[in-house]
């Protein structure tokens, strides 16, 4: 029997000892032996209730083991490796300690049992990622890293809040099922809704994600709003509000990429798309919806890394991001490679059949379908359209082809990206095809027992109908689909926008009032310093004015101070004290 | 090429046409899944509606040039 410890303990280790190396091989070895050993720590954790410890009159649990916290944990390890496979060529160590910390601390959450580790570990998950976005170093990068660090705080307060009236209503800090009419479940569902991407609280992550280094982008794609499913998934299911935020948000996403241009951004609207479809599995509640919501985050995170991994490859490249700047290239000629894989997430994404996509996506619709909800399905559905006109068609086709204008300029030395960016594509997409052809694999670790057949033939060709016909409406509008220089307006211009006019307030109005009365006051504050330097002046200023004489003040106040001028004869202060020691004397013998 | 992959479109969306008569799916939950080829219709006139929506959506309102924010 081997010893098991806290998931947690391991990456947070793992980054402390890459801290303290110095020897490139060996801060390789160890970001990729902290997700083999946390593997191989999963492997050995029976379902149980670990690491319980006593604060103040409440006890915190940090390993609630069970089917739901395995499901995730596998991913996010399983991706954690890939991630690092991706990276490990980069030498800012930096890069690697916050992504260890960042997966350990989402490895924290999954297993936390109560309210207060999992707010500890939620709020290290916001800190740890934002460095994977300022390691880019451009202003974009930084301004990006401010926002998303800040949006993340501010839900991290509602979800403490939600926590604290939680904890003084029911005394409790376990981390169960809420019940959605209270208001502290409001304040925690805000927060991990935030954390979920769900519109209008959404714009953190499409304005971040494309923000990010090349590598960081891949982890980032996996935790934050897979860890706010599985809260979701864990406390919140069945909550008819997020049926309908879901299938809105798998909407949402599809409209925006289609205006993308910015190669990275237009995936990260897909992001919330698919994160669409989980959430309003949590709101459907069954138990195949929540299984359908598992299954589909699982495979998300293993195509999206592939098609996060595959633009970041073209990104790290060519140095370009931009639809407009890639389109006409032929990139294909130079890296093919890097096509295919990439290709192989976009099939999972589309939910073509023998993808993993298809066997988890389906599964969400046909709980819909199941539990009588028409217009979820045909929205989800519709949802699926999208998803392969932009991930499958517009975004592989601008990159790698694109319609050519003639005014396309050369991009010099492209070729496949570096070894270990395609091994780690390469892992990743084999594991997309291995779960789609094999979907028992996944099916078996789910939360319950699974009664979907992905491959029945009906549902085959019907995807086939649709995916195909998806192509041919995409052929007829392809000239239409090609990138457009321009950036799209989101949620994010109302807090952009109010930042702005909170450095407008205080920069131009309060500052504008400040310089105003300064100088308009400023000679009065001159003349009152100069006169506090002596005052006599001012004696004889009051006694100019009582004469009527006409002396310009400035003359006298700029006048040196000379001790002389304001000096007496002795012989006055004498007199003066002879007649005040007469006076008193007079004054003393009459009294006595 | 451009030709030969039109043929191999429409060829495709004819086989699977007739293969949605061939495996009707048993177990319809709405009206629509009786349909063998709705998918075929949906994913069409879906596709379109999100391309013109969007689009329409985009220049009307959304997009605007990329220093908006600078």
């Amino acid at each position: 029997m081997i010893n098991i410890v806290p998931p947690v303990l391991i990456y947070f280790a793992g980054a402390l000892l890459i801290l303290l190396l110095r020897k490139r091989i060996l801060i390789q070895a160890i970001a990729l032996l902290v997700p083999v050993i946390a593997f191989v720590n999963l492997l050995n954790m029976p379902h149980a209730v670990y690491w319980t410890c006593q604060f103040l009159d409440y006890e915190l649990i940090l390993g609630r083991v069970d089917k739901l916290s395995m499901v995730f944990a596998y991913v996010f390890v399983i991706m954690s490796f890939i991630g690092m496979v991706y990276a490990i060529h980069i030498k800012e160590y930096g890069q690697h300690v916050a992504a260890l910390f960042y997966v350990g601390s989402t490895l924290g959450v999954v297993f936390a049992g109560d309210l207060f580790t999992l707010f500890v570990f939620w709020e290290i998950m916001a800190i740890a990622s934002v460095f994977l976005v300022w390691y880019r170093k451009t202003k974009a990068s930084l301004d990006a890293g401010f926002r998303y660090v800040l949006v993340h705080l501010f839900g991290g307060c509602m979800l403490l809040a939600g926590i604290i009236i939680h904890v003084v209503t029911t005394g409790s800090i376990a981390f169960e099922l809420f019940d959605f009419g209270t208001v502290a479940a409001k304040f925690i569902l805000f927060g991990f809704i935030l954390n979920a991407a769900v519109p209008p609280l959404h714009a953190w992550l499409s304005d971040a994600y494309p923000a990010a280094t090349i590598t960081g982008a891949v982890f980032m794609t996996a935790f934050t709003t897979k860890s706010a499913v599985y809260v979701l998934l864990r406390s919140f299911p069945g909550v008819e509000l997020l049926v309908w935020l879901g299938a809105i948000m798998a909407l949402y996403g599809v409209v925006y990429a289609v205006l993308e241009n910015d190669i990275r951004r237009l995936l990260a609207y897909h992001i919330i798309s698919q994160v669409g479809y989980m959430v309003c599995g949590v709101g459907l509640g069954s138990e195949m919806a929540i299984n359908g919501a598992s299954a589909h985050a699982f495979c998300h995170i293993l195509y999206k890394s592939v098609l996060f991994m595959g633009m970041g490859a073209v990104i790290h490249v060519t140095g370009r991001e931009k639809m407009t700047d890639l389109q006409g290239r032929d990139l294909y000629k130079k890296m093919p490679i890097t096509l295919v894989l990439y290709m192989v997430g976009a099939f999972s994404i589309s939910a073509v059949p023998l993808f993993n996509g298809f066997v988890s996506k389906t599964m969400i619709g046909a709980a819909a379908g199941l539990l009588q909800r028409p217009s979820i399905e045909l929205m989800l559905h519709l949802a699926s359209i999208g998803t392969f006109l932009h991930t499958g068609l517009k975004l592989p086709w601008g990159v790698w082809f694109g319609l050519k204008k003639g005014d396309e300029d050369e991009i010099e030395d492209v070729k496949e990206p570096p070894f270990n960016m395609l091994l780690a594509m390469g892992i990743a997409a084999f594991l997309c095809i291995f779960t789609g052809v094999y979907p028992k694999v996944l099916y078996d670790i789910l939360p319950y027992p699974v009664h979907y057949h992905p491959y029945a033939a009906s549902h085959v060709v019907g995807m086939i109908q649709l995916l195909l016909l998806t192509l041919a409406a995409f052929w007829i509008y392809i000239d239409k689909l090609g990138g457009e220089a321009t950036v799209s307006l989101d949620t994010d211009w109302f807090y952009r926008m109010f930042g702005r006019g909170c450095l407008w307030f205080c920069n131009r109005l309060l500052n504008g009032i400040r310089s105003g009365v300064q100088g308009s006051l400023s000679s009065e504050v001159i003349s009152v310093g100069k006169i506090s330097k002596n005052p006599y002046v001012f004696l004889e200023m009051v006694i100019n004015s009582i004469q009527g004489k006409k002396v310009l003040y400035q003359n006298i106040i700029n006048r040196p101070y000379n001790e002389n001028s304001y000096r007496i004869q002795i012989g006055i202060g004498a007199c003066a004290a002879i007649i005040f020691l007469f006076f008193l004397g007079i004054f003393y013998i009459k009294a006595g | 090429m451009v030709k030969k992959l039109k043929g191999i479109l429409y060829i495709s969306i004819a086989v699977v046409c007739i293969l949605g008569f061939v495996f009707p799916n048993k177990h319809p939950h709405f009206w629509w899944q009786k349909i063998p080829v709705f998918d075929v219709v949906y994913g069409f006139i879906g596709c379109i509606v999100i391309v013109l929506v969007s689009k329409w959506l985009g220049h009307a309102w959304l997009m605007k040039k990329e220093d908006y924010y600078d």
